[in-house]
């Protein structure tokens, strides 16, 4: 049985340790959807080892092997190898970050694996800060968002471009997603499954956090679509070095389709201290971000 | 009493978790709001349920949406969202 063309088991247990509204858990809910029961999560210190829940219960409905934060990459790679000693072919290995565990702490891991060409898929929900442990900024934390290390004036250094970083590996399979568009990341999980036996393929979803980015729970949906309406998160993949727009973003390299920043600044709390010339500088690295996006498509 | 021996014995290899809804409890008592569904204004489109971060939205084609107050933490983002305004946020106590 589908509904709306998505598949009705679920795999996120209700009842799981996520805060209401949790971007990270709607996301995840979508990715296990696409991957399916033959799955092996591979999650490093961060949210999601919270969503779980208490022992002797879990909150996902497929294996986890619990790793330390710097580790994932490397524990992906164990379990890779050792299913395939016992000769099971048929399951997906998963390595499930967050932002802080891969753009920060997790990223020799990473790259290492993407560089053996291990064959896994590392999906990093990025939720801009390190929101388990209190809302510290990470490499991912956006220009101008306040964070408890980040006080008063915000973050001064713009995010941490880790899909482009990772294409850099030339790995077979490079996609942004976010969790206000569950289909879009849905049809991207099932492509890097597919891609199944050639190696690294990554994926980069932006998941709002109420508590983190200050915002009422309600909305976490409008504030993801926003984030991508702004051309503010650009949704593309990379299929075999393939460059490709994709979903709502394929219409905004025209900059006057784009709405303007603001609208996705002002809903947040984390934005509150910025000031005109702080959005200008936004608006600036967004539209710089498209000329690059430009390009690419040119030299294709 | 039983001797530290056999009871090391029962002990599992690693604290290994089974997956079970409720795994933090029953999580509806997190609740300030609570969504109401008036099924004469839905259209059964299953938003809702789409963009339910918590999978408590039970969806069917023929009866529509139905919300499984146990474990809905009224995060809100289904009312939110509903195109057809059919979602009430409503006061719990």
């Amino acid at each position: 049985m589908t509904i709306l063309g998505l598949p009705e088991e679920e795999y996120i247990m209700s009842g799981n340790a996520s805060c209401p509204g949790c971007g990270a858990a709607l996301a995840l809910r979508h990715v296990l959807k696409a991957l399916g029961k033959r799955t092996v999560l591979v999650i490093p210190a961060c949210c999601t080892s919270v969503i779980q829940g208490l022992y002797p219960r879990s909150g996902i409905g497929v294996p986890v092997l619990n790793m330390a934060f710097e580790a994932t990459g490397a524990a992906a790679s164990g379990v890779v190898a050792a299913l395939k000693a016992k000769g099971k072919d048929d399951i997906t290995v998963v390595g499930w970050a967050g932002d802080g565990g891969t753009a920060d702490i997790g990223i020799q891991a990473l790259s290492g694996a993407a560089e053996r060409k291990t064959d896994f898929i590392y999906i990093c929900y990025d939720n801009e800060a390190y929101m388990n442990t209190g809302i510290q900024r990470s490499g991912a934390t956006p220009y101008g968002a306040l964070t408890t290390t980040t006080p008063v004036l915000g973050k001064k250094e713009h995010k941490k471009d880790m899909p482009m970083i990772m294409a850099a590996h030339k790995i077979p399979y490079v996609a942004t997603a976010t969790s206000g568009y569950p289909k879009d990341l849905y049809e991207k999980v099932k492509r890097a499954k597919e891609l199944k036996g050639e190696g690294t393929k990554y994926l980069h979803i932006l998941s709002p956090c109420p508590p983190g980015w200050r915002y009422d729970s309600k909305l976490t949906v409008k504030i993801s679509k926003l984030a991508v309406e702004t051309g503010l998160w650009i949704l593309y993949e990379i299929d075999r070095g393939k460059f490709k727009l994709s979903g709502p973003s394929k219409r905004l390299l025209d900059p006057s389709k784009r709405k303007p920043v603001e609208e996705y600044l002002k809903l947040q709390g984390r934005f509150r201290g910025l000031s005109d010339e702080d959005i200008r500088e936004i608006q600036r690295w967004v539209d710089e971000n498209w000329k690059n996006i430009e390009k690419m498509m040119e030299t294709e | 009493m039983q001797s530290s021996s056999s009871l090391l014995e029962k002990l599992p290899l690693t604290p290994l978790s089974k997956p079970a809804k409720g795994a933090m409890g029953k999580t509806g008592s997190w609740r300030t709001l609570k969504p109401v569904i008036d099924l004469n204004k839905c259209t059964k489109c299953g938003l809702c349920w789409l963009y339910c971060p918590e999978a408590t939205v039970i969806f069917t084609k023929e009866e529509g949406p139905k919300i499984d107050y146990v474990y809905c933490k009224g995060c809100g983002i289904c009312a939110e969202e509903c195109p057809a305004k059919a979602i009430d946020m409503v006061r719990e106590f």
